[in-house]
């Protein structure tokens, strides 16, 4: 265990200390204990900043199970470390936000933070995991902690039902993943990420790298909300405000995007990973940022607004991925390379953003206990700073200059634009969608930004409408996190370059290895001024046509599509579910009859089945009379008097008269037993047969009073028919075994019994001495049954419950 | 309502003896004629059977004090335990053994262990039977 492996882990060794700190230490806020360890991870991990913006790796590996390939190995290059340091630095901060906005004496902070600190872990396994076993069960602790901060308020309807609806759809697309794992260890015998991109080469022409390919993007997209598994995010704007900022905006969402990009040298260069990755993202961009117009809920226009960028920084890996097609130190690889840069840079711009949004959201909803923009308005002169934070935030989400969301914005457009250019994969044909559909979609992105702008901010402060009564600024506590992302935002706006050399361009290095020439680096350079070219004329156009349709909001607010929230997607999943529930429901009411009789019948059809099946796949149906005895005359009579016998019994409608040609049966067998020379078999089958017939008499005398009615057997057809094949299966396997018995060779064991029964066991019943001797064990248990089921009569008889007890 | 069943009663008497006597014939038979512990058992037990029908319960009780759940525990233990004794010699479990031994005055015998075995399984069917018998047929609920 290396410092970096306890690293990972410690966020899980201080969940456990938790509970304990938040019982003794009731007087001070648990949030300040859980602080220091984001604050200390994020400074432990900077250090590593120097190592990796010289392209160079850290790699450690502790066993776990090294027989099945699963080692514990913690592999930190440019695109961790952008990771790690995103959900150590927004864990801080998300940490030291919710200390001021969870009350310690309402909330029940222990489960909080154990289960944040949960997620944190699990993030932080995800994101530095070289092996892809550890990292599906770390990607399956965040789905754990993520749907258990969303039900954090179980008491609440709505916070169960998100945090169902989040764990069936990324634990279903975490299962798939694992099935994708699975392949790739199929293809490559390693679950090394590392190992299997040394392979990238030989297993594109594996003929499982598509399903492969399809079950990981499968786990990615459910995990990032892509159409259309997003459906969950919205309803996981349940949880706490601290945990949507943390987990719905920064990390948890980005684990999707994360894997794609650290499989992308893996994947990358293939037509199907290129148009599935850049074509879901799109549209994705495109229906979030649509959608996102309909919400009048600030939380859920913040989430599908997530949804929105979470799509475009997908289709722009995809996009990148194109650059692998090219190989090392081509022009062209380069030159595509744009929008992978694009796709890095945005996801940091995105984390703070929509990390600061998210807060200051918050803040509003803490101190106005609304967040539905119909009942907001006015609060730029109550909430100077909120109303600060929340312009910046919403000025660099719909792109404009000079923060740093216009600078990714522009990026994407390079990137979109560059792309659209491509000669290969049909992009001849359909290269131009991209930047058309990204455009439309920046439109939509500029509109919903003003609508939650202006609706929260401008117009007039309606306090009837709200249950709070003083609204005001919130507390300095509360603050200091948004401000410090929206700092953020600025800083990387006006100074993109700080970030070029030290985090971009590793990250990059690390998405799409092996196109650099040996010394050579991606040209990262961000600034404002590209001279007057397509993507300002089309910012410009975002601009302006965002502003038009803002302006005409009136004419389409009233538009019946505007007015409906919900995603028509959540249709199709809540119908599912109930067909689902329904469906078994019904299987189960048909099959499941409570009768014994229909079990008995699926029993024995499923047997003779199986059994016709056999007989017909194998051809093994044989009639062999080689060996058979002759029948003397007396047998034909005895056995035709056993049919006759046999035959009446399901004739007879009256019970005692069905128990005595029951004994009629049995002692007929023991004269059959007789004739068959087995005297020891007719004395027993004599004897146990007088002691059944007693027996069944008793049991008859014993019927209850109200039930004595005499009973006719119904005819039932089905049950005919049953009895019937089950009597030809019988009679044809007995058939066939006996042709076998002759057929095979193999010498009955009974002559070494003959020939033995008398020297070795002094006995000359050799009957008795298999029972006693040679075989004596099975005898032995044979009378234990017979004890158990003497008990067993006895205690159902004597300890008799006298009736209204519970059994 | 006790009727006097001088004929039963009298028949009982005799008739009883001789399945008993049948009953320990085909025990002891069991090694090289027909017969052995089950169905001694068996016999014996209806031997008692027809005392109880002859008779009413409390008396038979009296002549046959026995408790056929722990006749059960004794006829398993037996039998176990002869299973155990080959173990005990270095044999595996339920190793038989037998042996001629001349006894003084009766002549020869022929010895084997599964005797005591096979008495074990004519302890447990004796009381099985009687047990789930009596069991149903005292049972007035």
């Amino acid at each position: 265990m290396t410092a970096l492996h306890w690293a990972t882990i410690s966020p899980f060794l201080l969940a456990i200390l938790v509970p304990f700190l938040y019982k003794y230490l009731r007087n001070i806020h648990t949030g300040w204990f859980v602080l220091a360890l984001p604050v200390f991870l994020f400074i432990y991990f900077i250090q590593f900043l120097p190592v990796t913006s010289n392209g160079d790796v850290v790699k450690h590996t502790v066993p776990w199970v090294p027989s099945l390939g699963i080692n514990f190995t913690v592999y930190v290059d440019g695109l961790s470390l952008l990771f790690l340091l995103l959900i150590t630095g927004i864990g801080s901060l998300v940490v030291l936000y919710s200390i001021y906005y969870l009350s310690k004496k309402t909330e029940s902070l222990n489960n909080f933070y154990v289960y944040l600190l949960m997620f944190m872990g699990a993030m932080l396994g995800v994101v530095i995991s070289d092996n892809l076993i550890v990292l599906y069960v770390f990607w399956e602790l965040t789905s754990l902690a993520s749907s258990l901060l969303i039900s954090y308020w179980f008491h609440r309807e709505k916070s169960i039902y998100g945090a169902q609806k989040s764990m069936l759809i990324t634990v279903f697309g975490g299962f798939a993943m694992l099935g994708g794992f699975s392949l790739l260890y199929v293809m490559t015998n390693t679950f090394s990420i590392r190992g299997i991109i040394e392979q990238a080469a030989i297993i594109a022409n594996d003929p499982l790298i598509l399903p492969a390919m399809l079950l990981i993007l499968l786990g990615a997209f459910t995990k990032s909300a892509q159409f259309p598994f997003h459906i969950w995010l919205p309803d996981a704007m349940e949880a706490p405000t601290p945990v949507s900022a943390y987990l719905h905006s920064a990390t948890m969402v980005k684990a999707g995007i994360y894997l794609v990009a650290r499989l992308t040298p893996a994947f990358g260069g293939l037509p199907e990973w290129f148009w599935i990755v850049s074509a879901f993202g799109i549209f994705t961009l495109l229906w979030g940022s649509v959608s996102a117009v309909r919400q009048k809920d600030l939380k859920s226009i913040l989430a599908f607004s997530t949804i929105s960028q979470l799509g475009l920084i997908m289709s722009l890996l995809g996009l990148g991925s194109a650059a692998l097609y090219y190989g090392t130190g081509t022009e062209a690889a380069l030159y595509y390379s744009a929008a992978t840069l694009a796709a890095v840079f945005h996801l940091i711009n995105h984390a703070t953003f929509k990390g600061g949004l998210f807060m200051a959201v918050g803040i509003i909803d803490h101190e106005t206990g609304t967040r539905d923009i119909r009942k907001l308005g006015g609060l730029m002169a109550i909430m100077p700073i909120t109303f600060t934070i929340s312009l910046i935030g919403l000025a660099a989400m719909a792109g404009l200059p000079p923060l740093n969301g216009f600078l990714s914005k522009e990026m994407f457009f390079t990137g979109i634009l560059r792309a659209s250019e491509l000669d290969i994969f049909n992009m001849q044909t359909w290269g131009l969608l991209f930047p058309v559909i990204g455009w439309i979609a920046s439109v939509f992105t500029f509109v919903y930004c003003t609508i939650m702008f202006f609706k929260t901010f401008t117009g007039k402060f309606q306090p009837e409408k709200l249950d709070v009564k003083h609204v005001h600024e919130a507390p300095i506590g509360m603050l200091i996190s948004p401000i410090i992302l929206v700092s953020l935002v600025v800083i990387f706006g006006f100074f993109p370059n700080i970030l070029s050399y030290t985090i971009i361009e590793p990250a990059m290095a690390a998405i799409l290895p092996g196109l650099l020439d040996e010394g050579q680096r991606f040209y990262v350079n961000i600034y404002h001024w590209h001279g007057f070219n397509t993507e300002l004329l089309m910012t410009i156009g975002v601009i302006g046509v965002g502003i038009f349709i803002y302006l005409t909001a009136k004419k389409w607010m009233q538009l019946n599509i505007y007015l409906k929230e919900r995603d028509p997607l959540n249709y199709f999943y809540d119908q599912s579910l109930v067909g689902l529930i329904k469906g078994s429901t019904s299987v189960t009411q048909i099959q499941m009859t409570g009768l014994l009789r229909d079990y008995f019948a699926y029993m024995i059809t499923f047997t003779v089945l199986l059994l016709g099946y056999t007989f017909v796949r194998y051809d093994v149906f044989a009639i062999d009379t080689t060996n058979v005895a002759v029948i003397s005359p007396y047998m034909w009579i005895l056995t035709l008097v056993f049919i006759a016998a046999t035959l009446a019994v399901p004739f007879i409608n009256h019970r005692i008269t069905a128990i005595i040609i029951v004994g009629v049966i049995g002692f007929l067998l023991a004269l059959f037993f007789a004739v068959f020379r087995a005297p020891d078999l007719v004395l027993t089958q004599l004897l146990v047969e007088t002691v059944m017939v007693v027996l069944l008499l008793l049991a008859f005398y014993h019927l209850p009073e109200l039930r004595k009615e005499k009973f006719t057997p119904r005819f039932n057809g089905v049950n005919l028919i049953i009895s019937v094949a089950v009597g030809i299966f019988i009679t044809v396997t007995a058939f066939s075994a006996f042709a076998l018995s002759t057929s095979n060779g193999i010498e009955p064991i009974s002559l070494y019994f003959v020939e033995n029964s008398y020297t070795l066991a002094a006995g000359k019943n050799m009957v008795n001495v298999i029972l006693v001797d040679f075989r004596g064990l099975d005898t032995l248990l044979e009378v234990l049954v017979l004890g158990i089921a003497a008990l067993g009569v006895v205690t159902l008889i004597k300890l008799r419950m006298t009736g209204r007890e519970d059994v | 309502m006790r009727s006097n069943n001088v004929m039963l009663h009298t028949i009982t008497r005799i008739v009883t003896f001789t399945i008993l006597a049948f009953s320990v014939y085909l025990f002891f038979a069991g090694h090289n004629n027909p017969g052995g512990g089950f169905i001694g058992g068996l016999m014996t037990a209806s031997a008692l059977l027809l005392m109880y029908l002859g008779f009413d319960m409390k008396s038979v009780k009296k002549a046959i004090p026995f408790n056929f759940t722990h006749m059960i525990a004794v006829g398993l233990l037996i039998s176990i335990f002869t299973g155990l004794g080959s173990i005990g010699l270095g044999f595996p479990f339920l190793t038989q053994f037998d042996r001629y031994v001349t006894v003084p005055f009766l002549g020869e015998f022929h010895l084997t262990t599964a005797l005591p075995f096979d008495l074990g399984i004519y302890l447990v069917v004796v009381g099985i039977a009687l047990l789930i018998i009596l069991t149903i047929a005292e049972d007035d609920a």
